[in-house]
């Protein structure tokens, strides 16, 4: 704690006048916040790209051979005429699915929020170790770049899933890509090294520079998932580097870890992909959860409900979360019994996922419920989160599993959690700390359009999925009306194209209010959402260095409507008569 | 179809009304979790909204509270799980396959079905085996047992009227058994991305009476004998 005051008091010192050159201000910045926003905008471009590429799957399988409009700018390689080709489908369902969990949403929530509240909600003036966080970002950005660049190679871009599944990733004679499977490798391994970057300084962060008073009992919960997540892709992501890593030896220098032919296994990937990408399922969730919790306590004016259960369901999915990857596995010959032991874990998570979702609930009753649009996305979050969570007992069962696994129910399920749950939790946390970021409101009447129209497209697109997958369609099909059974689904698979397309238009309302609130939007004031937690009690933006002088922290972030204050709201760093001065540190901390 | 319907198509196999009767009382489990957690949610929105005068209450959680919550979802998934095991053994447990069960191979490749059919004698691995491609006959009320299996990438053998769904793997020879209950013509398509032809890997299924299909075994060893 003693190296946290120091450094507070050297920035203080230099008396705020900001002496960095444009290219350290702005560009290779160690300032966590810029390097958060520097995250957001890179993310959020790469949101609108994997949504434009689900955009062009939706016209193939609303309209299966017809021409897309606007096509023919599009290389023969990948449409000729206009017609997307079985191959370019397959890259799309590839990149997808690639960029929206590796390259927009887990940037989004880790890379983003992160970086931009732990250090302003923990009191410290930046992270552990600034260099590496800005590190972090360059190297992101640079296996941002590998990935694209799969798109202009020989061959096409990756098209064995975004899980790769060996050995049709392994060769050009079982998938047609050759280069682009192997940039898809590349890029991950150096996304894996961004993200082993950050996790370890928040971690650090998170340990050594809360502010004094700052006891783990009164982090707020966004930090609390944020923490436990780094903890996850920690642990995680080296898994997923070394499958990479092993599944590009087979590619390139002839080594056989996943062909069977020469004695390799083919289940090895499964299991060492699933390995890494179950947790990455829960890091991919739980800050969108711990977030949301900040903003439903504050739209509520209520103390979140349940605060211990809520940390301890939070720890709880992080470790169930290590337990189940079979389930991705139940139909791939894995061994039967194993199975059911996969089935009984996986079962369990939904306990701890419950019992948020009820403290969610128990934390609204009673409220005084005040609708902002970081509200209205986090009730929806909530809402949908909870058709997202019961869908997925549909498949835990491994009887049913075998039925549905590998449809379209399994796409409305991750499209309930992952756009449902952490979009919706995003756009909640966007709107809510823009203010923050940028010194500036964005457009609450633009904001509430937006709302409403994507609640609503949203569920157009994604609910009818279920029904489609209930029916056997199955996943990743270029052209369903190849078969017979599903023809008779060619209506509900154009009904959600059409509003599909719908969604996809009204993200430009968003994107719009982002942009234009950054130039013309309202001056934002230091609180304007009355909020309790540290970031609030300095100006917004807050200066290089966050504080001013180390703030003291009396109490937990949820204290909303508390009887010892007329105000509905109470600052964790306020002292009030009653409160003591935080015991001093121990000597050597 | 139903465009939100929540029934399923009519199975055809043994199997098939257990699973469905496993998805019903899920869907109904859920489907109260859904009314009761939504509907709450709903209610406390319209109720609990802001109004001049109204203050929230500080309230902190219940303990009571939480140990319903938890212990009644705890209960409710260690039901599910009970549930499914006996099912689940029943399709897929390794010593489930039935032993008068008649022995098929099916070898998938890029992007079609080779059946290995065992003849007149009934046995694989003879020298009147025969093989079709994308084309799957069975006797019905009698169970098969396919040898699963892929010489390229990894398929996965889907047939939706029989609720039935096994992945082949290359390197893997994987039983996977059935017993279909209706006459007639079915689907069976690939459910795992195999590379660019995956969406056309399809073969039909047909189901024969035990008379149509000794009629038509005979006429394809008849085949078999002029090749």
């Amino acid at each position: 704690m003693a190296t946290t005051a120091a450094t507070v008091d050297q920035l203080s010192h230099a008396g705020h006048v900001d002496t960095r050159s444009f290219l350290r201000k702005y560009i290779f910045s160690t300032d966590h916040k810029t390097i958060g926003i520097q995250f957001l905008i890179m993310s959020l471009v790469f949101l609108a790209l994997g949504g434009t590429l689900a955009m062009m799957m939706r016209w193939q399988l609303g309209f299966p051979g017809r021409p897309i409009p606007g096509g023919s700018v599009l290389p023969e390689t990948m449409a000729p005429g206009g017609v997307l080709l079985p191959e370019f489908y397959n890259s799309l369902v590839t990149m997808h699915g690639t960029f929206m969990v590796f390259f927009a949403i887990m940037p989004l929530l880790v890379g983003v929020f992160g970086n931009f509240l732990i250090p302003l909600k923990i009191g410290a003036p930046d992270m552990a170790f600034p260099r590496i966080n800005m590190a972090s970002f360059w190297v992101a950005a640079s296996a941002g770049i590998i990935m694209l660049a799969g798109f202009l190679v020989e061959g096409g871009a990756a098209g064995a899933g975004w899980t790769s599944y060996a050995p049709l990733s392994e060769t050009a004679e079982y998938s047609g890509v050759s280069l682009g499977q192997q940039l898809w490798c590349v890029s991950l391994i150096v996304l894996g090294l961004s993200s082993i970057l950050g996790a370890l300084n928040y971690i650090t962060t998170v340990i050594n520079m809360r502010a004094p008073g700052m006891t783990w009992f009164r982090l707020p919960l966004s930090i609390w998932a944020l923490f436990i997540t780094a903890i996850l892709v920690l642990l995680a992501i080296p898994i997923l580097s070394g499958a990479v890593i092993m599944l590009l030896f087979d590619q390139t220098i002839g080594t056989h870890f996943f062909q069977p032919a020469a004695g390799g296994q083919v289940l090895l990937w499964q299991h060492l992909f699933w390995f890494f990408g179950h947790p990455e399922v829960y890091i991919l969730i739980l800050p969108a959860m711990g977030m949301a919790s900040d903003i439903i306590a504050n739209g509520s004016r209520k103390p979140i409900f349940g605060y211990e259960s809520m940390v301890f369901a939070i720890i709880g999915i992080g470790f169930l979360g290590w337990v189940v990857w079979g389930h991705h596995m139940f139909q791939s010959g894995m061994n039967p019994t194993l199975g059911q032991t996969f089935m009984i874990s996986t079962l369990f998570i939904a306990v701890p996922s419950a019992i948020k979702v009820f403290n969610w609930l128990g934390t609204m009753w009673r409220g005084t419920l005040h609708f902002h649009v970081p509200m209205m996305h986090a009730v929806a979050f909530v809402a949908m989160f909870v058709i997202g969570g019961l869908s997925g007992v549909f498949m835990a069962s491994t009887p049913f599993d075998i039925y549905i696994h590998d449809t379209y129910f399994i796409v409305a399920h991750i499209h309930y959690v992952l756009f449902g749950g952490s979009l919706f939790a995003l756009f909640a946390s966007i709107t809510y700390w823009y203010p923050k970021m940028f010194g500036r409101m964005m457009s609450p009447f633009w904001g509430k359009v937006h709302f409403w129209l994507t609640l609503v497209f949203y569920n157009c697109v994604f609910f009818p999925m279920h029904q489609l997958g209930l029916h056997g369609h199955m996943r990743r099909i270029y052209d369903p009306t190849q078969y017979d059974f599903l023809k008779p689904l060619q209506p509900l698979n154009e009904f959600i194209s059409i509003a599909a397309f719908l969604l996809f238009a009204s993200q430009a309302i968003f994107a719009l209010n982002f942009i234009l609130s950054w130039f013309f939007g309202a001056k934002a004031e230091a609180n304007p959402w009355k909020d309790n937690a540290l970031e609030w009690t300095v100006s917004s933006p807050p200066p290089h260095g966050n504080f001013p002088e180390t703030p003291t922290v009396y109490r937990g972030p949820y204290e909303y409507s508390s009887p010892e204050v007329s105000e509905d709201y109470l600052p964790q760093n306020k002292r009030l008569p009653t409160d003591r001065a935080p015991a001093p540190q121990p000597a050597g901390h | 179809m139903h465009w939100l319907s929540w029934m399923l198509p009519p199975g055809a196999s043994t199997f098939a009304g257990k699973i469905d009767f496993i998805y019903y009382v899920i869907l109904t489990i859920t489907g109260v979790a859904f009314f009761l957690v939504e509907g709450a949610l709903v209610v406390f929105l319209v109720k609990y909204r802001a109004r001049a005068g109204r203050k929230a209450e500080y309230i902190h959680g219940s303990t009571r509270a939480e140990i319903t919550w938890t212990s009644v979802t705890a209960v409710t998934v260690v039901v599910l799980g009970v549930m499914s095991v006996p099912v689940w053994n029943l399709v897929k447990g390794r010593n489930s396959v039935p032993a008068d069960a008649m022995p098929l191979a099916i070898q998938a490749q890029q992007f079609e079905w080779h059946v290995t059919y065992p003849g007149k004698d009934g046995q694989l691995g003879t020298a009147d085996d025969f093989e079709l491609r994308n084309q799957l006959h069975v006797v019905v009320n009698r169970p098969t047992v396919v040898m699963l299996t892929s010489i390229d990438v990894i398929h996965s053998f889907f047939v939706p009227a029989w609720r039935l769904k096994q992945d082949a793997v290359p390197g893997l020879h994987i039983r996977v058994w059935f017993q279909p209950t209706e006459v007639g013509e079915f689907e069976l398509g690939c459910a795992e991305l195999c590379g660019l032809g995956h969406y056309r890997m399809r073969a039909q299924v047909t189901v024969h009476t035990q008379e149509d299909y000794d009629r038509w075994l005979a006429e394809q060893s008849q085949n078999v004998a002029i090749r």
